[in-house]
């Protein structure tokens, strides 16, 4: 029962989900929008799980003594202090109700003074590694490698003011040329064409895995089998 | 032809100083994709309801955050009833920059509950778009300062997504732009539209422009909204030229990285004719 339970719950919301998106007549709509709430409800306890599986990685880390233990400190002295601070709402109006992130809020100093440097900071090196990996690996070994990089390269000059002002003299026959129209050409053109492939692709293999889950044929997220 | 990683990181770092430190500023031209966004919120009657969703967090700020702040000056220009609301749990916070910016520093006289509110976040990624969709009360029971839903005269007329007249979202992943189409737009029929990062746009080109309205593309996507904003209300020329200003350094940081892919292919050209030399030989 332990399986055939969970087995038949997940054919049951499956095929209404399935069926209220063909089918806009009640009770269908209802139905749908309660296993919505639903599942907005357990994806909150997504963050415990997720919060328990951090402190149980980095406790286990610094009891192992890993060479990388401080880090691990880092993070759990962060995690924590940055829960403590949001739970209780510390500097703020302490209501279950209450803006954790409220102007006065030791939360928002957290956010405002290290979260969002740190995170902007991240970001922004890949400027220099982009620039970096640029120089070392956009070479035009090949036939493929050339396309993609004549690409490349119109889409970061079209991307720029600069496409306009290079071209923008080019006579009206010849605006296809213009590299912002280029630009877009790429983008609209050969890009969509490949992104359409790809979407349809992953599509129709969702479909395969979630008829896989309806039917009970794949059951790996009931956890391991014996 | 070998050249030091750390002389690269400098000239990026010059590339993108030396613009910010002249104040170097480009002419930016809005492109049909972006103006197709400003046409949108410039055709709906005043009073209209437009869902703005705050979908990234500080690491794209640079991006995001510019077009976050136009869309919703735009909005506030037309007089558009503003329904702030974030499906990551970082863009709650980036709401309230754009409040603290744009509505309560450009649009002093625009009250909170009645002409403009801010949800907050919810958990649930895309199935919260699908939870909201028929009863957006049910999920939102409050505000982001914790007052009843109900007690605003501006929730008044909003059942689901249905009952809003366009949606924009200001996007840096999943879920996203992408998703709101999907789960809201496609399903309701309602106007979807919105910003994503530069990385990002490439990816939602296959929704453009039947289930897509318009997309702004990163920096440049919000320079262009900017731009289209400051030339039909010149007055907010001062305040809506953020991304306009960062066109400068970004431009020329591409200007740099086209100069090193130049560079490496050069070098690798002319090793390669010297190695055919050499085996000829």
């Amino acid at each position: 029962m332990r399986r055939e339970i969970p087995l038949f719950i997940t054919f049951i919301i499956g095929i209404a989900l399935v069926v209220a998106l063909f089918i806009p007549r009640e009770p269908f709509p209802e139905l749908d929008a309660e296993f919505s709430r639903w599942f907005d409800i357990i994806a909150v306890f997504a963050f415990v799980l997720g919060g328990g599986n951090l402190l149980q990685v980095h406790v286990d880390r610094i009891t192992r003594r890993h060479p990388d233990k401080w880090f691990s400190v880092v993070t759990l002295v962060g995690f924590l202090a940055t829960l403590v601070i949001g739970l209780g709402k510390i500097g703020g109006d302490p209501g279950l109700k209450g803006n954790y992130i409220a102007e006065g809020t030791w939360f928002k100093v957290i956010y405002d003074a290290v979260f969002t440097p740190l995170t902007a900071t991240m970001f922004s090196l890949l400027a220099f590694f982009v620039a970096s990996a640029s120089y070392r690996a956009f070479r035009a070994k090949t036939r493929e490698a050339t396309i993609l990089l004549v690409a490349a390269f119109i889409i970061l000059v079209g991307r720029t003011p600069l496409g306009y002002y290079l071209t923008f003299w080019l006579p009206d026959p010849l605006q296809f040329l213009h590299i912002p129209n280029l630009s877009a050409w790429i983008l609209s053109g050969p890009n969509l064409a490949g992104q359409r492939a790809i979407m349809i692709g992953i599509a129709l293999g969702i479909i395969a895995t979630s008829l896989k889950l309806i039917l009970g044929i794949e059951r790996g997220y009931l956890g391991g089998e014996k | 032809m070998r050249i030091d990683r750390r002389v690269i990181f400098i000239l990026i770092a010059l590339a993108v100083a030396i613009p910010m430190a002249l104040n170097l500023v480009f002419v930016v031209r809005p492109s049909p994709i972006v103006e197709a966004i400003f046409d949108k919120v410039e055709s709906l009657p005043p009073g209209s309801k437009v869902l703005i969703s705050f979908d990234y967090g500080p690491s794209t700020v640079p991006e995001n955050q510019p077009m976050a702040d136009a869309m919703t000056r735009h909005c506030l220009i037309k007089g558009h009833k503003v329904y702030l609301m974030a499906v990551w749990a970082t863009g709650e916070a980036q709401a309230n920059v754009t409040i603290d910016r744009v509505i309560r520093g450009e649009f002093p006289d625009r009250e909170n509950g009645v002409d403009w509110i801010h949800l907050g976040y919810k958990a649930g990624n895309q199935g919260l778009i699908n939870a909201i969709f028929n009863d957006i009360k049910g999920m939102f029971t409050t505000d982001v300062t914790g007052r009843d839903i109900n007690t605003f005269p501006i929730m008044a007329s909003v059942n689901g997504l249905r009952d809003f007249d366009l949606i924009l979202s200001a996007a840096s992943g999943k879920p996203g732009l992408k998703e709101w189409v999907q789960f809201a737009g496609d399903r309701g029929n309602i106007p979807v539209a919105g910003g994503v990062t530069a990385v990002e746009a490439p990816l939602l080109y296959p929704y453009y422009p039947r289930q897509l309205l318009g997309l702004m593309g990163g920096l440049q996507g919000a320079a262009e909204y900017e731009a289209a904003i400051v030339r039909a209300y010149p007055k907010y020329r001062e305040t809506s030229m953020v991304a306009v200003r960062s066109m400068g350094p970004q431009t020329i940081a591409h200007l740099v990285i086209i100069f090193f892919v130049v560079v490496g292919n050069v070098a690798f050209f002319i090793q390669r004719s010297r190695e055919k030399k050499a085996r000829v030989g």
